[in-house]
């Protein structure tokens, strides 16, 4: 909302040399928000005067053009030229080349004088053209920057103006005036008014107020006037769509009378451009009262009008000439043609005032919010009057808003108002709250006066009704959003300043701190950035195919996800199911960006749909806890959305330096990761190898708990699918399901009992087929080694020269120790030897 | 004597001048001995089977029985003081060894390679986790919710009727089917009816976490951002309280001299509402008010969505983006370096927030 400061100086006693910024400043207190200041003047600037056309010589240029040569007087014809400076004439004439056609001798004009800037940084100067010396400027609305006009220069009497020559033009056209904006939040829709703001500001300020309401004197009762009929069927909510319809009939305007320039300046300040006078009359009274208005040209009306819902397949064009299908919820104004206007919308083309209309009917209605906003948003037309009806209009205000609208029409246009006028519908209830002593100061926390809280509330324009301590309060009728006792304690507080709210720091009971997930989450991702690896925040939306390829690890095989309904983009409209595409993706922004060794990580939640339907077909309404059911059915349609972990690796491993290769980073590093991942959280991980369609089929595994639960992949990229995305061969890469590690963690760790008898160490070679895991295989040393293997590792892995094809040699160390003894040298070799035996006996190993 | 070596006069073992000069000699080898090597061929020379003491000594035996024991005294003396000189030499010349050998071995550690990366969290991850060690620090418990959320938790148990503008399309990602009520929460809120479901009163809860509008991504807008939600219920809580916790955090997050300003606002869920504004005093351009976030006692409507009864508990609610404070805090000025995941970004900030 922009309030032009000299309107709501009418209000107000908003202080003569108050600027915008201090307007804001006060405005701040009660709420409303500074936005921005508009204020003509920063880039316009004087000597701009009223100038009078003495004499005007036409001059056919060679390039075709002709141009005026004018002699216009700039100070009063008698008087001297007071302002000084280079290029203006103490004569008080200027000599002035004008290109423009539209006027004649003797006509005002503006004129900007050398030394004037305009709008664009433009500075006037007396300057050489078409062979004299033209010292100034004859402007049009445009270089002004007060229209779009560029036919022609500025003609003040064709304005309705005659001012005296040298007036300032700047205060003519309103330039010095300048507009505060604020930003109102949506419950206070009496706020897009100056009648709201002027209120406000002296809410602010202490200052007085005059309600413009009140200036102006609907009569007592309206009858007699056009026909209108109420009929909605189907009002939404059980709320009417129009429950108040003023209709006031003005005849005999003349159309040729211009809008006054201090309105259109008003109003352009305000944020809309000049139309015609009926229309500029009915948009200044939505600014000044918040109740907007509708003028249709009375002789393009067709018989009664009647308020009722759309038809379906009914249409409409509308002012901005487009046709619009209509929907069977929409509100609409209809006359026997048809449609003529979307309720509180948009007006029809076919009623609209025109340069030739003579007989206006004014509306003044008031439509119900939720209407007017579906309506709104169905055919995307949001408007000044839409934005009003939208979050709610003062019911009362609207006989007072046509009148101000007919007495406009009649003082500026020459109309006269018909007695008769019509004003039907039916108030709504008026709202009663009880709000108890002491409540308003318990909830903010400062003490109240009885009162200050009486005062406060009539302030507001409330009815305050005392009984005993406690209040029964009335709110005031463009208050609709004062429902609650709560809503009036916010209100004391606010005009009695929220700054003076005391400040107290509540203790909380002792808390369980973090939970161990909170816990184990943090030392996961803490531990991985630890290792080296740099952590990202990519979006969740992925491309369908990306979670095709890598959240499921069968190619072909389904892969429920979640679609985004109005995605940004369509490609990428639907819910990662995989943490990696997000991973490739911010991984090539830094390859094009020069950084070609990385290790990053991501933990994210991921959305896991099964085949079932997503949501629930209905919920509940607000305000009341549901059931049980209820509620377990709104958490059954939520889909599954577990926290994963994913990494990338591409290039090296570290940064290149003298005494120091890097190495490149390899499928084992993933793995390595995940290693780190389960080591953290103290879960078992058994790798094994897997295969997974976004993975290099013989260098992918596959990562499990214990219980068999695979719970992710790690290894290299598949090398056609890294060719695809243009990321480096050998990338490598793991994702893994972080919340079924945090599952799987244990709870109590059973200590180990430490021996310190000496070791006996053994190490032994085993030859199996190269498709045999070593794992594996180091598992069925483990099982039949027996209770003295402490522990064994793999230590080589050998195949080539002096191994047959096809087999491949495991290397062990294998460290053996009893808890209560001595191993013997026999007693290490037996259990060796058993060991062996086991490998030999699962997997034919043959000690090499 | 056949074992003497050539030129290698043997003392008399009873000659004690002749001893001397040989004790002399040595010592002046000894002495002169510029490294081990050089001191061991001397030590050989002096002390070994055929040095001349050495021979000199085996001569005693070949000695009367009366002369033997003045002799063994002169040579056994001689010999003592060589090899005392020889430990001496050797110790001093190891040491200079030693010495050398470091000197040697000595690099530049300035150009030590770096073998290990330095990893980085990102700073938005750092900084939710310094909020919320600070309200943990205080008592308060950290609650969370799914992101992609029932339209009931977002909106309707928040006390947003159901035509409120801010449940328009353009706002909020709906899942498809619409018609399924479910979206990618717009807000952290949803959490605050979770915790009062899940909690027994009192209830004190931060709830960080990733929240979802429809805007493009530009130096200021991004469509996936991060909040912070506190709740507290409590019996007897005012807007009092909800300064004091404000103020307190405010200090704990930007030292002793922050200030904050409550400005009316308008929120749906509270009631009533404020906007929250925090006294920057390094801000670029001079020290001044910042827009911080919504804050508010916990609307009634909210209260009875999760069955609390507002006659008997009040709460406050407040909510902050981690965004926007990161870009006042930490002077990050375009917010898609907080989302594009370049490595520069983080590994500045590293571990550190």
């Amino acid at each position: 909302m922009r309030i032009p400061l000299s309107w709501l100086r009418e209000y107000t006693q908003l202080p003569a040399d108050a600027t915008a910024e201090d307007l804001m400043a006060d405005l701040v207190s009660v709420g409303l928000e500074e936005e921005a200041v508009h204020r003509p003047s920063e880039s316009i600037k004087g000597p701009i005067v009223v100038g009078q056309v003495l004499s005007l010589v036409k001059e056919p240029q060679s390039n075709g053009k002709t141009i005026n040569w004018c002699q216009v007087r700039v100070v009063p014809e008698g008087q001297e030229q007071k302002l000084t400076g280079k290029g203006i004439d103490p004569s008080g004439v200027q000599g002035i080349v004008c290109g423009a056609h539209n006027f004649v001798e003797g006509d005002k004009v503006v004129v900007t004088l050398p030394g004037a800037t305009l709008p664009g940084d433009f500075h006037i100067s007396a300057r050489k053209t078409y062979g004299h010396l033209s010292a100034g400027m004859i402007a049009s609305a445009r270089e002004l920057g007060i229209g779009e006009d560029h036919d022609g220069i500025i003609v003040l009497s064709r304005l309705g103006l005659d001012p005296e020559v040298g007036t300032d033009a700047l205060e003519l056209l309103g330039l010095n005036d300048e507009a505060a904006e604020i930003n109102v939040t949506p419950d206070r829709s009496y706020c897009f008014s100056i009648r709201g703001i002027a209120r406000e500001y002296a809410h602010a300020t202490g200052t007085t107020f005059e309600d413009p309401a009140t200036r102006v004197t609907p009569p007592a009762k309206l009858e007699g006037g056009y026909d209108v009929v109420l009929d909605d069927r189907a009002p939404i909510y059980g709320v009417l769509g129009c429950d108040r319809f003023v209709a006031r009939t003005v005849r005999g305007i003349d159309p040729t009378r211009p809008t006054p320039q201090w309105m259109v300046s008003r109003l352009r300040l305000a944020g809309v451009r000049s139309i015609s006078l009926p229309v500029d009359i009915s948009n200044y009274v939505m600014f000044e009262l918040g109740q907007p208005t509708h003028c249709y040209d009375l002789d393009r009306l067709s018989g009664p009008i009647t308020v009722r819902r759309a038809e379906e397949g009914e249409k409409l064009e509308t002012l901005d000439g487009k046709v619009r299908e209509l929907d069977p919820e929409d509100l609409l104004i209809t006359d026997e043609s048809g449609p003529i206007g979307i309720a509180g919308v948009m007006g029809g083309a076919s009623t609209e005032c025109s340069d030739s209309t003579v007989n206006v009917l004014v509306e003044a209605a008031h439509f119900d919010t939720v209407t007017v906003g579906r309506s709104r948003r169905r055919h995307k037309l949001p408007s000044e009057a839409s934005k009003r009806f939208e979050r709610g209009v003062d019911w009362q205000v609207a006989d007072e808003a046509a009148q101000r609208v007919v007495d406009l029409l009649v003082e500026l246009g020459g109309g006269v108002a018909d007695g008769a006028g019509t004003d039907i519908g039916v108030a709504p209830e008026p709202v009663q709250i009880f709000l108890p002593a002491g409540f308003a100061s318990e909830r903010i926390g400062m003490e109240f006066s009885e009162e200050l809280i009486a005062r406060t509330l009539g302030d507001l324009g409330a009815s305050v009704d005392r009984s005993e301590s406690d209040f029964l309060v009335t709110p005031p009728s463009w208050r609709g959003d004062l429902e609650t006792k709560e809503d009036l304690s916010e209100e004391v507080a606010r005009l009695v300043g929220y700054d003076k709210i005391p400040s107290r720091l509540p203790v909380a009971p002792p808390g369980r701190g973090f939970t161990r997930k909170q816990q184990q989450r943090r030392r996961l991702v803490q531990a991985l950035a630890d290792a080296g690896l740099t952590e990202i925040l990519a979006y969740p939306f992925v491309a369908k195919a990306a979670n095709e390829t890598f959240g499921v690890a069968e190619a072909g095989a389904p892969r429920p996800a979640v679609k985004l309904a109005n995605p940004l983009s369509e490609e990428l409209g639907w819910l990662r199911t995989s943490m990696l595409p997000g991973l490739i993706e911010v991984a090539k922004r830094n390859h094009s960006r020069g950084f070609r060794d990385l290790a990053l990580f991501e933990a994210g939640l991921v959305f896991l749909p099964d085949d079932g339907p997503i949501g629930t077909a209905t919920i509940p309404p607000l305000g009341a806890l549901p059931t049980e059911d209820v509620l377990d059915a709104l958490e059954a349609g939520i889909p599954s959305q577990p926290l994963h972990i994913g990494v990338i690796l591409t290039g090296h491993d570290s940064p290149e330096g003298a005494h120091h290769t890097p190495r490149a980073w390899d499928w084992a590093d993933a793995i390595d990761i995940a290693r780190l991942a389960s080591d953290v959280l103290g879960v078992d991980l058994v790798i094994a190898q897997g295969a997974h369609q976004a993975f290099h089929p013989g260098r992918t595994a596959q990562l499990a708990l214990r219980t068999g639960e695979v719970v992710g992949y790690a290894g290299e990229l598949h090398p056609k699918l890294l060719a695809a995305y243009d990321m480096p061969a050998r990338s490598a890469a793991l994702e893994l399901d972080a919340d079924a590690l945090f599952e799987a963690a244990p709870d109590v760790i059973v200590s180990k009992h430490i021996s310190t008898f000496p070791v006996a160490t053994q190490d032994v070679a085993l030859i199996v087929d190269a498709a045999v895991p070593a794992d594996d295989v180091k598992e069925a040393l483990r099982e039949g080694a027996g209770e003295l293997l402490e522990e064994v590792h793999l230590f080589d892995v050998y195949s080539g020269k002096g191994i047959d094809e096809g087999k491949k040699s495991l290397a062990f160390g294998l460290r053996f120790r009893a808890p209560d003894r001595t191993l013997t040298a026999d007693e290490a070799s037996e259990a060796r030897a058993s060991a062996v035996a086991r490998a030999a006996e699962r997997f034919g190993a043959v000690q090499r | 004597m056949t074992d003497t070596l050539p030129g290698v006069d043997v003392p008399d073992p009873l000659d004690e001048a002749a001893v001397t000069a040989a004790v002399t000699r040595a010592l002046e080898q000894i002495s002169e001995a510029s490294s081990l090597d050089e001191l061991k061929a001397v030590r050989l020379a002096h002390t070994g089977e055929k040095s001349p003491l050495a021979l000199s000594n085996r001569a005693i035996g070949s000695l009367p029985k009366e002369s033997k024991a003045a002799a063994g005294k002169i040579v056994g003396a001689a010999r003592g003081r060589v090899n005392k000189a020889i430990a001496e030499r050797s110790e001093v010349l190891e040491a200079e060894n030693d010495a050398r050998i470091l000197v040697e071995e000595t690099v530049d550690v300035t150009a030590a390679p770096r073998r290990r990366r330095a990893g980085a969290r990102h700073p938005l991850s750092t900084l939710q986790d310094r909020v919320s060690d600070i309200f943990v620090g205080m008592g308060w418990e950290i609650a969370e919710g799914p992101e992609l959320e029932s339209e009931w938790f977002n909106f309707d148990a928040l006390n947003f009727k159901p035509d409120h503008p801010a449940r328009e399309m353009q706002d909020t990602f709906f899942i498809d089917p619409p018609d399924r009520h479910v979206l990618l929460r717009t807000h952290t809120s949803p959490v605050q009816v979770r915790s009062m479901l899940e909690r027994e009163v009192p209830i004190y809860v931060l709830c960080p976490g990733k929240v979802f509008r429809t805007d493009e991504l530009d130096a200021t807008h991004t469509p996936v951002f991060h909040q912070f939600e506190g709740l507290a219920v409590d019996k007897g809580l005012s807007m009092a309280d909800l300064r004091g916790t404000l103020e307190h955090f405010a200090r704990q997050m930007f030292g002793q001299e922050a200030q904050i300003r409550l400005r009316p606002n308008y929120f749906p869920f509270t009631e009533p509402s404020a906007e929250l504004d925090i006294w920057h005093p390094g801000a670029k351009g001079g020290p001044r008010w910042i827009e911080w976030g919504g804050c508010g006692m916990v609307n009634p409507n909210v209260l009875r969505a999760a069955g609390i009864d507002p006659d008997v508990y009040s709460g406050f609610a407040f909510g902050m983006g981690i965004e926007r404070t990161l870009m006042f805090r930490n002077d990050v000025l375009d917010m898609r370096d907080m989302i594009e995941g370049d490595v520069r970004f983080s590994e500045h900030f590293g571990m550190e927030i």
